[in-house]
């Protein structure tokens, strides 16, 4: 499965998915479930390599988000392009926790919901198109202007309106 | 009115690309119908019986003249030379070819007009009161805060999938108009105890296969954190609202499984979060927009102008039309006027090109280049000189526009049902032809006074027969159309959910039984001024229930 991050095709995954009944390599970064690090947050954190976790769509990342900053990446999921729960859990890893690790996009995803995902918080997205960096630096172009605030900081077309007004200077702005 | 700039246009512009490549790549085979569709609902597309319909939001029902004739030039190029009038207060084209779809849309973004959000599990068209900015009762202009919702909610990244459609409406007066407690989310305009506007907070009410009445769960709220307040709800209900089921996935649900102090508790929490950020309202932003709905230049009149009072003391048909399709205008001198679009045999909220131009001329010269669009699909002139209207009552009268019928039996709201809709179970707007030729006769019509009956072709209740003094609701029984009576539905300040009479009837039973239960309130009523609705309550559902199924 092509793997695009930061609008870039990586060519490997340096995070080796690590299924719960296998046993954990002794180094190199690895991404295990969420019921896994529920079950062995001891030993994982011991580990002196990055950690990756994959987090279903039902968890309440109120109650996950305190320990986020613990990883170098979290894996979010669409099981269907319709279930857009993951991009709440992105805005509030992103905008409430301050997890700046690589928060990825997996499952169901296509290539009219990337500007979606992007603003919610996602940089990396498992998108099984062979030209997934060229729709995707297209999705980034959809729109020249936000109405709204979210996770990519950029500023609301309202605020925008009062800054051109006070002819100011923009600024970005932190989300919440 | 509220004027798109150069940020508005490029966006709308923008999003007219975007979907242009999207068919383009549908109809090259790239992408399945299944991926194509929650992008063609979010623009408006559907695809209905016999053909696709698109549906033009108008935001907040405020159309100008020239968007209104706009609209009936698309009408005639693309669809059949009609406009559907909807109770979201848009606008449905019901024959549209796919091919064609990207040209409307650019068409409609010339006049500052788009299909965007009118469908699919995303935040819809925030509607609202019809006559807001001209209401004598109006505590303040609640588009001003519909058009922040409007910016806030258009492409929203966060809350475009999430578990089924979402829709907010506004009331800034306390006699509500525009349903709220029958909204996802509805927000009542008034004054606390020390004075300062802010809003009620309603959330969980809905329509649909399972009525409820929304339920408050913030007394009031500063206006500044509205933008904050509403996403923390959106934002609970993304996460936690059920999608295992699509029947039981609006927020309704979730509010009454989870139960009203719960959701409270979650929307709380994640307000108090984030009710400093980037969401909070500046005073300034606020003012920016309330300048963009700035009264119109009213002129400074007094006492009643000898033409009105003149007319209706001489033209009988005139005064008739001006008790029933006119409501006062906070500004002296000024009436709002209602257009009726239920003429007795006509499909409720269908307009031809013609009539729709026509309207859009009367409002450039009686009422400021104005209209507005009610959720009982109708057509108001906000702003309309008293001394003006006898003559906009004639014109009116050459375009078959002037049915003085508002409120009345025959105005009725009922959706396309069988005859266009793909989900219908049994048709509409037969019924509701017949039932309104059933009360062609003035005298008797005016006699009965308020009476709001309203049709279902099925149980999504887009007629919101839920809420119709007598509701209908089309089943089907065995391969036949067949009609359940609701009685005593109320979308106002006191909503309420009609409570089902009996055993369905067929359609001519269905007219006939209405017909029997308005005999059978002209004889309880205490007196001519006790409303159908208010005898109803007052004397409940047996004696309604006796006369309609005496016979059987």
């Amino acid at each position: 499965m092509p793997l695009l991050k930061n609008g870039h095709i990586v060519g490997e995954d340096a995070f080796q998915p690590v299924a719960d009944d296998a046993a954990l390599p002794a180094s190199g970064a690895v991404l295990v479930s969420y019921a896994r690090w529920q079950a062995e947050k001891d030993q994982l954190s011991g580990r002196n390599s990055p950690l990756g976790i994959s987090l279903p769509n039902t968890v309440d990342v109120l109650d996950f988000g305190p320990e986020a900053e613990r990883f170098d990446l979290i894996v979010l999921s669409f099981p269907k392009f319709g279930d857009g729960r993951a991009y709440s859990q992105a805005h509030l890893l992103r905008a409430r926790f301050g997890y700046t690790g690589e928060l990825r996009a997996t499952g169901n995803v296509l290539r009219d919901q990337l500007w979606h995902m992007q603003r919610s918080g996602f940089d990396a997205f498992e998108i099984p198109r062979e030209d997934a960096a060229a729709v995707f630096a297209k999705a980034l172009q959809s729109f020249s202007h936000v109405y709204q605030p979210a996770a990519d900081g950029r500023v609301s077309a309202l605020k925008q309106r009062l800054a051109q007004k006070q002819s100011g200077p923009q600024k970005k702005e932190a989300a919440e | 009115m509220y004027q798109y700039d150069e940020i508005d246009q490029t966006m709308v512009d923008e999003r007219v690309a975007q979907f242009r490549d999207q068919v383009a790549r549908r109809l090259s085979g790239e992408i399945s119908e299944d991926e194509f569709k929650p992008l063609r609902l979010q623009n408006g597309l559907y695809l209905q019986l016999h053909a696709y319909m698109l549906r033009i939001a108008i935001p907040y029902g405020t159309l100008s003249s020239q968007q209104l004739r706009g609209l009936a030039q698309i009408g005639c190029k693309y669809d059949r030379g009609w406009g559907h009038f909807t109770t979201r207060q848009n606008l449905q084209y019901n024959w549209i070819r796919l091919e064609d779809t990207a040209d409307a849309l650019a068409d409609l973004a010339k006049i500052q007009m788009h299909a965007i959000q009118t469908s699919g599990n995303c935040i819809r068209n925030t509607t609202t009161d019809q006559f807001a900015g001209a209401a004598f009762d109006e505590i303040e202009d609640p588009r001003v805060w519909c058009e922040i919702i409007r910016q806030w909610s258009t492409f929203h990244p966060e809350f475009s999938f999430l578990p089924r459609k979402f829709k907010i409406a506004v009331t800034g007066s306390p006699n509500d108009r525009a349903a709220v407690r029958v909204h996802d989310i509805g927000l009542r305009m008034h004054k606390n105890a020390t004075g300062e506007i802010g809003f009620e907070v309603i959330v969980g009410g809905g329509l649909g296969r399972t009525p409820f009445i929304g339920k408050t769960i913030r007394d009031f709220l500063p206006k500044q954190d509205l933008l904050s307040y509403l996403e923390a709800i959106l934002r609970v209900y993304n996460q936690f609202g059920r999608r295992d089921n699509i029947y039981k996935a609006r927020i309704k649900i979730l509010v009454h499984e989870i139960g009203i102090d719960t959701m409270r508790e979650k929307v709380e929490a994640e307000f108090a979060a984030t009710k400093d950020g980037a969401l909070k309202l500046p005073q300034a932003a606020i003012d920016q927009i309330t300048a963009q709905f700035a009264p119109p230049a009213f002129e400074k009149l007094g006492g009643v102008a000898a033409e009105y009072a003149n007319a209706f003391r001489t033209d009988f048909e005139f005064g008739l039309w001006a008790r029933r399709n006119t409501f006062k205008h906070k500004q002296p001198g000024y009436s709002i006027v209602t257009i009726s679009l239920k003429k007795e045999g006509e499909a409720p909220g269908d307009a031809k090109a013609e009539q729709m131009t026509a309207v859009a001329d009367l409002a450039e010269r009686y009422s400021f280049g104005e209209i507005r669009v009610t959720h009982e699909q109708n057509l108001v002139l906000p702003h309309v000189k008293q001394s003006d209207l006898p003559a906009l009552y004639k014109a009116l009268k050459a375009y078959d526009l002037a049915t003085p019928n508002v409120g009345l039996a025959s105005d009725i709201i009922a959706c396309p049902g069988l005859d266009y809709c793909a989900l219908a179970n049994a048709r509409s707007i037969p019924v509701a032809q017949q039932i309104a030729l059933r009360f062609k006769n003035w005298e008797r019509a005016h006699d009965i006074g308020e009476l709001k009956i309203k049709i279902s072709g099925c149980i999504n209740a887009c007629g919101h027969h839920h809420v119709g003094h007598i509701g209908i609701l089309g089943v089907d029984k065995a391969g036949e159309e067949f009609y359940q009576l609701t009685l005593g539905g109320s979308a106002d300040d006191r909503a309420a959910i009609g409570d089902l009479i009996g055993p369905s009837l067929n359609a001519a039973d269905t007219v006939d039984a209405i017909d029997t239960l308005v005999e059978a309130y002209l004889r309880l009523r205490s007196s001519s001024d006790e409303r159908f609705l208010d005898t109803y309550r007052r004397v409940g559902l047996t004696p309604f229930k006796e006369a309609v199924y005496a016979a059987a």
